[in-house]
Order: C-alpha cells, then sequence, then structure tokens
C-alpha cells in the first residue's frame, strides 16, 4: 500500500486550492445570494483545464489520474460547491460519457469543445415523475428513420442554462422498458427546445438548474450514443463515476467546514479562553476530522480502483453515501461551534450546510446509494 | 532574448518555524516548499513578455542552486510555462556561494535578462542579485518594479524616495525585482503541468566554491505578550501599568 501522492497530484490540489481560495473566495457570497452563474470563474477554470482534467489530451482534456480530480474536487468544493457541480457534471456525467461511448465523429465534434471548456454539458435524466427511479422514462424520442422526434420534459437540470450540450436519456421503445431508452447528444439551440424557470433552490445557488421541455425536437440519428437501447445502461456508468465527484464534493464541504472550524475556534474566546479549549468544542473538532478522513479515504480508495481499471461502482457509492452524510453532520457542528455568527452568511458555514444538503440528494439520494452497496453485498 | 529566473526554493509563507540542534539548523520536518514570491512574479513577467512580444524572447529559464529535493519547485516552475531549468545540484550554502554557482552554471549561455527577486522569503539576505550581476561582469538594477521590452530596448522602473524612475540599460543585465513586477502569480493548469514531464531539468555539477559566512545560531522573535485591557475610568493603574510593566514611561 502506497499513501503518497505524486508530485503531480500535489500539484494539481495546489492549483485548485489556489484557484478557490485566490478567487472564489471573493464573490462566492455574493453570487450565492444572488443566485449568479460563475461566467468568470468557468472560464478561468477552462483555461486551466479542470473542466476536462480526465480526458485524453487528444480530445483536448487534460490527462489527469481519477485521484488528481478528486483532490481538485474537494479544494474547489471547500470553498464553493456551486462552481464545484459545474465541474463535476461537465467532467464526470458529460465528457466521461462521451469518451466512454461516442464514436470518433461525436467525440471531434462534441468532447473536444467540452473537455476545453468552451462549452458546458448538461446531463438530463430526471423527470418530474421519474427521479431515483431512472427505469420510468416518460420522454419519448420516437425513430423516424433519419431523427428521432424527442417530446416531452426534464427536470432539475443542472448547467440547463449556461450548457450548450444535453446528454439526454429519452425511451424509443417503451415496450421493453429500460432497455428501450436511449441517450442522445442534443444542442440546445435546437428548435422545440425550451427551459423552465430558474429554480430557487436552497444551496448551489450560483449553479443554474432549470427544467427542459422538448416539443416536436428533431435529434439527428447520428447524435444517439451507442447501440439502441443502451441508454439505460449508458446513464448508470455515468452515475457510476458521477457520483465519486459529488462523493468528493461532500468531502470538500465537510472539510472546508472542518477548516473553518479549527480557525474560529482558536479565535473565539469564551469564560477566559480560546473555545478550542473547551472539551465541548475541541472534541466536536476531533470527532469532526474523524468523519472528514474517513471520507477522504473512501474517495481516494474508489478513485484509486477507477485509475487501476477495477470495478469501482460499490466503492463510489460508498464514498458518496458517506461522504454525502458526514458533510451533513459536520457542517451542522460548525455552525454550532461558530454559534450566532455560523447562522449568519459572512462565516460561510452556514453555506456549507445548505450546499451539503443536495449532497445526500442528487446523483442518487443517500437510499438510492444504500440499494446499490446492500444489493451488491447481498447478491448470491 | 533569452531571460533566466533565478529560483530561492522556500518554505511556504505559513509555515511555523522551529529550530533544532541547539538553534543551529531550521526544522525542515513536514515543511511544503514553494518557489520564492519573489522569484514567482519574476517569471510571471517574463512569461508575460513572451507572451506579447510577438516573438522578441525566445525562452525563459529557470535556475536553481539546490539538491534533488527542490526539483518539484523547479517542476512547477515549469509547469506555469518556463521552457527548461537548470539545477546546481549542490546544499546553499549563503548568498556568495549561490551568486557564484549560478553565475559559473549560465556565463557562457548567453542570456540577456536574469531576473533576481529582491530578497529569499526565508533568509532575506537580498544580496544574490547584486553579486551575480558583478560575477557575471555585467549591469545590475536593483529595485525594479516593472520590466518592459521593445525590440532589443528594456525599460525598467524603480522606487525611488519619492517617486520612480525609468532606466535603460544594455544587454545582458541583472534586474533585481520587487513588488509590481506582476500582479498575481499564475496557477498552473493541467495542460502545462502535463508538459512539464516532457521540458528539460538539467542538472549541473557544483564548482569548488565556499561559503563566506555561516550561520551560528537562530533565535525566533519573542512571542506577543497577552493583551492587557485597562477600565477607561482608572487612569491611574494605565500609568503605573505603563510605567511599571511595559517600561514605556
Amino acid at each position: 500500500m502506497n499513501f503518497e501522492f505524486t508530485e503531480e497530484q500535489l500539484m494539481i490540489r495546489q492549483a485548485a486550492r489556489d484557484f478557490a481560495q485566490r478567487e472564489l473566495i471573493n464573490d462566492v457570497i455574493e453570487r450565492d445570494y444572488k443566485a449568479k452563474f460563475p461566467a468568470n470563474h468557468v472560464k478561468t477554470m477552462s483555461e486551466l483545464g479542470f473542466m476536462g482534467m480526465m480526458i485524453d489530451p487528444k480530445y483536448d482534456g487534460g490527462g489527469m489520474d481519477t485521484v488528481s480530480y478528486v483532490l481538485a474536487m474537494e479544494e474547489i468544493s471547500k470553498i464553493d460547491s456551486s462552481v464545484s457541480v459545474i465541474m463535476s457534471v461537465n467532467n464526470s456525467l458529460v465528457c466521461y460519457t462521451i469518451e466512454r461511448f461516442g464514436t470518433e465523429e461525436q467525440k471531434e465534434k462534441y468532447l473536444k469543445p467540452l473537455a476545453r471548456g468552451d462549452k458546458i454539458g448538461a446531463f438530463l435524466l430526471s423527470e418530474p415523475e421519474s427521479g431515483s427511479d431512472a427505469t420510468m422514462q416518460r420522454i419519448i424520442a420516437e425513430d423516424k428513420g433519419d431523427f428521432y422526434l424527442v417530446n416531452g420534459i426534464k427536470n432539475w437540470i443542472t448547467s440547463a442554462n449556461s450548457g450548450s450540450i444535453y446528454i439526454l436519456f429519452a425511451q424509443t421503445h417503451p415496450k421493453k422498458k429500460h432497455r428501450g431508452i436511449n441517450a442522445f447528444i442534443v444542442e440546445k439551440d435546437t428548435p422545440g427546445i425550451s427551459l423552465g424557470p430558474h429554480e430557487d433552490k436552497m444551496g448551489m445557488r450560483s449553479s443554474d438548474t432549470h427544467s427542459v421541455m422538448f416539443t416536436d425536437v428533431k435529434v439527428p440519428k447520428e447524435n444517439r450514443l451507442g447501440e439502441d437501447g443502451l441508454g439505460f445502461k449508458i446513464a448508470m456508468k455515468a452515475l457510476e463515476a458521477g457520483r465519486l465527484g459529488i462523493a468528493a464534493q461532500a468531502l470538500g464541504i465537510a472539510a472546508g467546514a472542518l477548516e473553518r472550524s479549527i480557525q474560529y475556534s482558536k479565535e473565539r474566546k469564551a469564560f477566559g479562553t480560546e473555545i478550542a479549549n473547551h472539551q465541548a468544542i475541541a472534541f466536536k473538532i476531533a470527532d469532526m476530522a474523524v468523519k472528514v478522513e474517513n471520507a477522504r479515504n473512501l474517495c481516494l480508495k474508489a478513485a484509486w480502483l477507477k485509475d487501476n481499471k477495477k470495478p469501482f461502482a460499490l466503492a463510489s457509492s460508498m464514498a458518496k453515501l458517506y461522504a454525502a452524510d458526514i458533510a451533513m453532520e459536520v457542517t451542522t457542528e460548525a455552525v454550532q461551534i461558530h454559534g450566532g455568527y455560523g447562522y449568519v452568511k459572512e462565516y460561510h458555514v452556514e453555506r456549507l450546510m445548505r450546499e451539503a444538503k443536495l449532497t445526500q440528494i442528487y446523483e442518487g439520494t443517500s437510499e438510492i446509494q444504500k440499494i446499490v452497496i446492500s444489493r451488491v453485498l447481498l447478491k448470491d | 532574448m533569452k531571460i533566466l529566473i533565478c529560483i530561492s526554493n522556500v518554505p511556504d509563507t505559513t509555515t511555523k518555524i522551529r529550530f533544532v540542534n541547539d538553534n543551529t539548523a531550521f526544522d525542515t520536518n513536514g515543511v511544503q516548499w514553494i518557489i520564492n514570491p519573489w522569484d514567482e512574479l519574476a517569471l510571471t513577467r517574463a512569461l508575460e513578455l513572451k507572451e506579447t512580444t510577438g516573438g522578441a524572447i525566445e525562452k525563459v529559464t529557470v535556475i536553481n542552486v539546490g539538491t534533488k529535493d527542490t526539483e518539484p519547485t523547479l517542476r512547477k516552475a515549469l509547469a506555469i510555462g518556463a521552457d527548461d531549468a537548470i539545477r546546481v545540484n549542490t546544499e546553499p550554502k549563503d548568498a556568495f556561494f549561490v551568486a557564484y554557482h549560478i553565475s559559473e552554471a549560465v556565463k557562457n549561455e548567453g542570456y540577456d535578462m536574469i531576473i533576481a527577486g529582491i530578497d529569499s522569503s526565508d533568509y532575506n539576505g537580498a544580496a544574490v542579485g547584486g553579486m551575480l550581476a558583478e560575477f557575471l561582469g555585467v549591469p545590475s538594477v536593483s529595485s525594479v518594479s516593472s520590466i518592459d521590452v521593445e525590440g532589443d530596448n528594456v525599460s525598467l522602473k524603480r522606487e525611488i524616495d519619492g517617486g520612480s524612475e525609468v532606466i535603460g540599460t544594455q544587454l545582458p543585465f541583472v534586474a533585481i525585482i520587487q513588488k509590481g513586477v506582476a500582479i498575481e502569480p499564475r496557477i498552473p493548469s493541467m495542460r502545462g503541468i502535463m508538459m512539464a514531464r516532457k521540458k528539460p531539468l538539467n542538472v549541473v555539477e557544483p564548482v569548488e566554491a565556499d561559503a563566506l559566512t555561516e550561520f551560528v545560531s537562530y533565535e525566533l522573535p519573542q512571542a506577543k505578550a497577552a493583551c492587557k485591557m485597562v477600565d477607561p475610568e482608572n487612569v491611574k493603574e494605565l500609568i503605573n501599568l505603563l510605567h511599571t510593566e511595559a517600561k514605556v514611561i
């Protein structure tokens, strides 16, 4: 076993840390409050190569490993998960899916601008009546010979407005149930696509979330990803990878809350001494640190498995379940340690707590992760 | 035009400083090493010049006197955008020793502009740049806060008492830079980090040289005393404390 990072991994972690602490920190509170999209920061992330970190350099990606990706996600999420969710969706749901399942032509046309960050990707799986149960796709992609005709609605779509390349899942053969689902690459400006209003979210408010309506949208045949009916499998593989990004995000939120709590408890005085000297606070810090370290190890183990081409679905589910749950616990404690200051925006921890909640819900709720984990363990 | 940047490998500026061996050596345990902040700004400016002067700058090289442990710092400079790196393979002992080794390593390499940070954030010697110019027999300009290049002409702005002055110089020369030369150091991109793998990092063996000074011992500054609050009504106590404890009156 080797717990050492390589020099390159450390350099990437430092680059992400510098980016987050020099740039994101300056307007994170304001962007969250005003629900303002971080366009300038996404541009910087593109220049730094964070939008397609793990994609092969021949498709204009960064060519980095998953461990580096986890390290970068953690550092960025310590400061701003609105930005890290844009990065995570682009990297592990959109770029990864096209690199793994796309044709050469699709990669040339769509993966390259996505990996460079010139265009932002969105992943359209959830529907108003289909979240955790992704087999129940109501949106229809009718096979019309030269093209598919898409009608229906998608919900909770991250980067629906800021993004311009969609990965869309839709039902082509309803009788075949989930084996009839297809995945497509769809350009947002295709006629017939319209967006619902901006969702007014509890947290990660600087990232845009909308529903997307499809009315007689023609999707060219060559934009289908993979074989006919492979859509559900593609979605599950994408989520396997995506979940690790969100696990690392949750880890970052928790780690950020821990760092702020350590700093605050060494400055704030009560009863004649820094509150860090009170055992009630010191023990909270110890408990939080153990949880953060556990989450980090689970994330890195899953990343290591993926980098070494070993099955990582179980590990990434465990990482996501644990990291999301402890992110909620650790941020709640961080607010408690900060007292009244923790309840106001200036001290950041209330925002981290709001961000943590989403990690238990999206890209597979904590309950869905338990289904995934238990099914692997209990199958004969 | 070829630019050389002298890089010092220093502890991260937030490092907690401790000494060992009877306060004669700096405890490097657990220290994170970085490019000396001035040197990083010098590198940033050199790369800006390379990008904006349309081919006037042929290449940007970084150099460091240090053991193999300093290579991550040099590779970071390559990832940020330097074209190649030189490491003089020896433990740096003092400013004379470092400046002499740099001059020996580069005297025949034809660098036109050599930039050194005004001092290193660890030992604050503020001597290498000037000594290096002397060894190379070239002009040196100190306290430079801005560097501009037009063709073969270089103009350097210096901070002087109550204002600033602009200086032109023949090539080659040494610029000793300080605040202002660049605004913010660059963050290496994924592409830069990947390309750094393939860029040359040339190791040069040291020459015969002695240090002229040695470190006898180090001392930490006195810990800040706790703040004592005096009631605004109680002026007598304040005067008494200032007299007997603070001993300022």
